[in-house]
Order: structure tokens, then sequence, then C-alpha cells
């Protein structure tokens, strides 16, 4: 897809003379055509996930078997995870908006290390390859969930080892990626542009880059644990050759609750730049929004037991690991106090990105503060492994990070197009999504409440009501997701041609051509003031 | 599009040692595994830690030091712009890298011999931790034998472009990053031998 001919593009990074045709791209060190390569990657893998999901629900519309049997559930339940995680969430923001806008915004030409930066992109596609190959070969799809836990991942017949390699690649990958931005970070910023002056959307991928770096590595050798368990029988875990499972389960979480973290951390970050623009007003505590993306990284990547307080640990770790559970939710508070203080007097306008940004906020305070819930262990050993779980979790991670990606795409799309979306379906997608999204996953977590256990793919006639309104609300949601990708595309494509700045934002990006050209400015910037200085970017 | 050269050596080496940290980490997950296992299996793990071959851990040990300190002095002659000694240098490191795995196949070639290999029917058989033991011990060094074969091939490509002209005094950071990465792979070994060979 490339923009209209028509609008001044003559050196936009569109028309990058040099390779043609698809190796133009594939082979591309540009950090926003790389973004790019990316962004429709990760689209593709979660419209394939997002099908699996629907399929998922329309299993559990009646009781008893609907569309598929417990064991093609189980696959297709584990799948949906693996390639919403590890395909498109986790690479998704880092990868895609991270790529496209960062180096713009800290005044750089490039990231620090472009190669380094394909070959990134190359490593996930070819773990997703793997990831794919896995699912149509071998004993099949895996069935243990995308958590892999052992003893089951070291026994199960179907093709666990293939899945797990791929997803080893991809994490190679991500930590590739992470490196190449603190890096960035570290070394490219533009004369003038200080760490105090970083726009919030790059502190929280820094703050995402260094989680990427140290949790990243243990998921590694994790898998490489399950692999060789399978492969060379070292019972590392089997309790009958002196293994013990939980150790598996505390190794993956250390990676894996803190990739809650690069999952929602630039979610949160796009936020901050969102909110300022359309509320015409400075950023309410910027100080403190930089710092509690650090504090976030720091506290989560302490927390990984709250997964485990049934598992049996002792009750000494039961009580520490939720107590620094309940630390997690200050900083997240925080954000969340100075984004609503923001909007305090200013003049707030209702555009699609800051829709998507203010219904971030409330659905991602209730998917925070249901993870209280789960983060008290008096409460989380009532609703483990429920319903309940699986409510929460989206509510954070689509609620949240998946909303903020939209937000996104509304928001910085259009600057590497040079044309926009229509507004009013927008805002009518907008609504369904919003309406569609608290039908499905609020019916979960009151399921959770009464007691039906997720991961089934049947359950009592006393929970049908529920689950046939959370069927239902899934239509509506994927309906306005339908609505909302058409229009975006659609727009970008052929819609209204915008100039440098068409939301009057202050932050670096919206000081170059549209679209950028391909070393993104003409003359290297001299930053002179901070990213939501308004009156000193001169924006009425 | 205007091509420009752009070099940050300083950019380059952080960009190294992130991507040592990432390493370290990874050993990190195996040695955290021998810490929870040591504290659970303290008697299996110390009869089995005796039955180590020590000849071959410690000849081992001194070649990775020794190959450490030929890449470090293959970073000072570059400095000092002589070519040919960075080159026999780095072939020196190479060549102690290669001695190192051809211990290694001999030292696993006698422990398959008597029976110990992860699933092997004497381990299944005995006593639960020393089987766990010995899984970790091959899972543990068999990760870093392929950090030695990784970092070798990283080196032998660094040699090649030495001997070209293309790595020099003006320019080497790839060569001083190559000798950064074979140090962690010396600093790994360094303590996986006390642990699996000396302290138990």
């Amino acid at each position: 897809m490339s923009p209209a001919a028509d609008l001044p593009t003559t050196d936009s990074f569109w028309n990058d003379t040099g390779r043609r045709g698809v190796a133009a791209w594939i082979f591309s060190t540009d950090h926003k055509r790389i973004g790019l390569l990316y962004l429709y990657s990760v689209l593709a893998f979660f419209l394939a996930a997002v099908i699996l999901g629907i399929l998922l629900r329309l299993e559990l519309m009646a009781p008893g078997r609907t569309i598929m049997g417990p064991q093609t559930y189980n696959a297709v339940f584990t799948v949906h995870g693996v390639v919403m995680i590890f395909l498109f969430i986790i690479p998704g923001f880092p990868g895609a908006f991270g790529n496209l806008v960062m180096p713009i915004q800290i005044g750089a030409r490039d990231v620090a290390f472009p190669r380094l930066n394909l070959f990134s992109w190359w490593l996930y596609i070819v773990g997703a390859g793997i990831i794919l190959a896995s699912l149509f070969t071998g004993g099949g799809p895996p069935d243990t969930g995308w958590t892999f836990y052992v003893p089951f991942s070291s026994r199960t017949g179907t093709n666990v080892s293939l899945a797990v390699f791929g997803v080893f690649v991809v994490g190679f990958s991500s930590i590739l990626t992470g490196l190449n931005f603190v890096t960035t970070i570290h070394r490219l910023r533009a004369e003038g542009m200080t760490w105090g002056r970083l726009p919030l959307f790059v502190w929280s991928l820094y703050a995402t880059a260094w989680v990427q770096i140290l949790a990243t590595p243990i998921l590694g050798i994790t898998l490489v644990m399950i692999i060789a368990e399978r492969l060379l029988g070292t019972g590392l875990f089997d309790p009958a050759r002196g293994g013990d499972p939980l150790l598996y389960q505390h190794l993956f979480w250390i990676y894996s609750h803190p990739a809650v973290y690069i999952m929602i951390l630039p979610g949160m970050g796009v936020i901050s730049e969102i909110m300022p623009v359309f509320s015409r007003k400075p950023i309410f505590g910027y100080k403190m929004i930089a710092f509690s993306s650090i504090a976030i990284a720091a506290a989560g990547s302490l927390v990984w037991g709250h997964h485990m307080f049934t598992s049996g640990m002792s009750d000494n770790a039961i009580l520490v690991f939720s107590f620094l559970t309940f630390i997690v939710a200050i900083p997240s508070a925080i954000k969340v106090f100075n984004w609503v203080s923001t909007l305090y007097r200013g003049s707030i306008s209702l555009e699609a990105p800051m829709l998507f940004s203010l219904s971030f906020i409330l659905l991602f305070s209730i998917g925070g503060l249901t993870g209280l819930i789960l983060g008290a262990a008096a409460t989380d050993i009532h609703v483990h492994d429920t319903q309940f779980v699986v409510g929460h979790f989206h509510y954070v991670i689509f609620g949240g990070a998946v909303f903020a990606f939209l937000a996104a795409m509304h928001y910085w799309l259009p600057k590497f197009y040079g044309r926009r979306y229509a507004e009013k379906p927008a805002i009518v997608a907008w609504a369904m999504m919003f309406v569609g999204f608290n039908i499905t996953y609020f019916s979960m977590m009151v399921l959770g409440m009464k007691g039906m256990p997720r991961r089934y793919y049947d359950y009592l006639p006393e929970f049908a009501p529920l689950n046939l309104a959370s069927t239902i609300g899934s239509w509506i949601l994927v309906a306005g997701l339908l609505l909302l990708l058409a229009n975006l595309f659609r727009g970008l494509l052929k819609g209204e041609p915008i100039g440098k700045n068409p939301w009057g934002a202050a932050t670096l990006e919206w000081t170059t051509t549209t679209p950028p050209p391909t070393e993104n400015f003409e003359q290297e910037p001299v930053v002179t003031h901070g990213p939501y200085d308004f009156k000193g970017a001169g924006i009425p | 599009m205007s091509v420009t050269l752009h070099r940050d050596y300083a950019g380059a080496k952080l960009g190294m040692w992130l991507f040592l940290f990432t390493e370290l980490l990874l050993f990190g997950g195996l040695f955290l595994l021998y810490a929870a296992y040591l504290a659970r299996y303290p008697q299996e793990f110390g009869a089995a830690g005796r039955e180590m071959q020590l000849a071959f851990g410690t000849v081992n040990t001194v070649i990775l030091i020794t190959s450490s300190l030929l890449a470090a002095m293959a970073v000072t002659a570059i400095q000092r712009n002589r070519q040919q000694a960075a080159f026999r240098l780095l072939v020196g490191t190479i060549l102690c890298a290669l001695v190192f795995l051809g211990n290694k196949y001999l030292e696993w070639s006698i422990e398959i011999g008597r029976g110990i290999y992860p699933g092997s029917e004497r381990l299944v058989a005995g006593p639960p931790g020393e089987s766990v033991f010995y899984s970790l011990y091959y899972l543990t060094a068999g990760l870093h034998g392929l950090h030695v074969l990784i970092g070798g091939f990283f080196l032998a490509l660094v040699a090649v472009r030495v001997r070209m002209g293309t790595i020099h005094a003006g320019d080497f950071v790839l060569l001083e990053n190559g000798a950064l990465y074979w140090h962690l792979v010396d600093l790994i070994w360094i303590f996986i031998f006390p642990l699996y060979y000396l302290i138990l």
C-alpha cells in the first residue's frame, strides 16, 4: 500500500530510490519501512487470532459441544494465546510504532543499528513461520495453553517442541529490538533533546526495552529446557526423576509476568502522547509519568509468584509476592491520576484517538483493579483459573494495550501516509468496540465469580445466559473492529490529505514533512522546548 | 538518498554489553536451577560432583583463560597497528577454542561410556538427585559449548577481516566486540568449573 500520487511526496520515504518492489521493503533498513513491515505482520497475526477467539466464543455460546470437541478446543485456545501474545502484542508496539515513531521523536535519522533492526524483523518472521509450521506437522497444534506448563507439555503428543522453538526465535528478535532501542535512546538524541524533554512514549519504550533485554533470556532458557525435556529426556521438571514442576512455573513467570509490561507500557506511552494533544494542555506530572514507567518495569519484574498462589508455594512466599503485586498498583495509579489531571480544564476534543485513549483509562482501570483481586491471595484462591482471570487479562491487554494500539494507529498512521480516515465511521467503530468489549469480557468476569472454570469447552447449564451474552458481545466487538480497519485503511489510501501537524502536537515527528523523508528531517533538528510545551512550539 | 557513514563506537559497545547481559541471564536460569536443586539434594550432588573428571575440567579452564588472554592481546596489537600479530593471536584464540571442544568431546565420550547421559538407564535407576545433577551439567556445559562454537566462528570472521585489512587501528570495534564476547564465554566457564567440578 502506498499513498496516492498527487501528494507532494517527492522526498518522502515512500519514494526512496534503490531496490524495487518487495525487495525495497523486506531488505530495507529504514526504520519507517521496518515499522510498517512489523505493523502489517502483527496485524495479520492479530486478525488470525481474532478468528480463533471468535471460534472459542462460538463454542461457548451454548453448553455441550457446539462447533468443536475438547481436543480441538484445547488447541484453539492455545494457538489463540500463543499468536496473540508472542506474535501480536509483544512485538506489536516496539516493532511497529517504536520503529515508526521513536527515532523521529528523538530527532534521529534512524535507530542505532539499522541492519540489526531488519534482522529482528526477519527473526520474527522466521519464528512465526516455525510456529505456523508446528500447527500442521508432527502431532498437530500444541494443546498446552500458551504457558506450556510441565509436566503436560513434556508429555503431550502434540507438536510442542516446534512451537516452543518458534517462540524462542521470536524472543530473540524481541531481545535485539530492545537492545537496539536502549542504545538508540542513549546515543542518538538530537541536540537539545535532554532526558527531561524525551516524549513520554519514548520513556515508555525505554522502560519496555529494558524489560525485553532483562526478562526475555529467562524465557529463552526455559523454552530450551522444555525442548530438552522432550527430546533428550533430561527429567529436570519430572518429579519421578527428582525434578520439580514448580521450578518451571517460576522460570516461566519470571519472564512472562514482566512480559505483560512489555505489552502495556508502550500503550501507556501512547496515551501520554494523546492526552495532552487532545486536551490542548501540557501533560500533568511529566516527571512522575516518566518515572512511573521505570517503576512499573522494575516492580513488575518482582511479582511473578502471584501466578502461583495455588501451585503449592510456601505461605511466606505468597505473602511477599502478594505485597509486591500491590506495590505495582502505585505507579499505575500515578499514571491514571496524571492523565485525568491533564484533562482538568483542558479544551477537550473528542476525536477518535482521544476516544480510544479515554476508554483505555476506564478499561485499564477496571483491568488493574480486578488484578488486585487476583493479587490478593485470599480472593485469588476463589477465582484462580476461572473465567474471571480471562476477563481480567483481556481488560488489561485488549481494553488496555490493544485499544492503545488502535489509538496509535489513528494518531500516527496518517502522518506516514499523508492522508487521514473519516471521523464519523471511526467514532461509530469505537462505540461498537467499546460496547461489544464490555459485554464480552464483563460477562466473563461475572461467570468466573460464579465459579465457571477457564479452558473447558463445556459448562453447567446455569452459566448459559451470560455465555450467550458474551458471545453476542464478541460479534459486536469484531464488527466494530472490521469497520474500524476498513475506514482507517480506506482513509490512509484515499482520504483527505493532511499537513505537517494535523493534531497540533508539539513533539518532533510533527515538525517534519508529511510523509517524513527517508532520513526523517531536512536538517537535523535542535530541540528548544519540551514535548508538550505547545506555546514553545508556537501552536495556538 | 544520501549515504552518510555513521560510526558510533560507544554505541556499538553499549549494544554489545547489553547483549552480554542477556547471555548472562540466559545462563542465569540454569544457575538458578542449580541453586534450587543443590539445596534439595546436597548429598547426591556431592556424590555426583566427586565423580566428575577433574583433569578435563582443569585443563579446559587453563585453555580458556589462555584464549581470553590471546584475544585481549589481539585487541592491543591492533591498537598498536600490528595487523599481522593481531591475526596470529586471533588464530591462537580459535585454536584454543577447538582444543577446548576436543577435550569436551573426549570427556563426554567417557561419561557416556560410563552410562551417564540424560535419560540413561543408569541415571533413571539411580537416585533422583544424581539424574538432576547430570542433566543440569549436560545442559549447562552443552549450552556453553555451543557458545564456544559461536564465539569461535565469530572470531574467525573477525580474523579474516583483520587479514583483509578491513579491521585496522582506525576501526576495530568489531574485534573489540568479538573479544568481549569471548571473555563472556570464558567468564561463564569460570563459574561452571567450580560449581560442577570443584566445590562439591
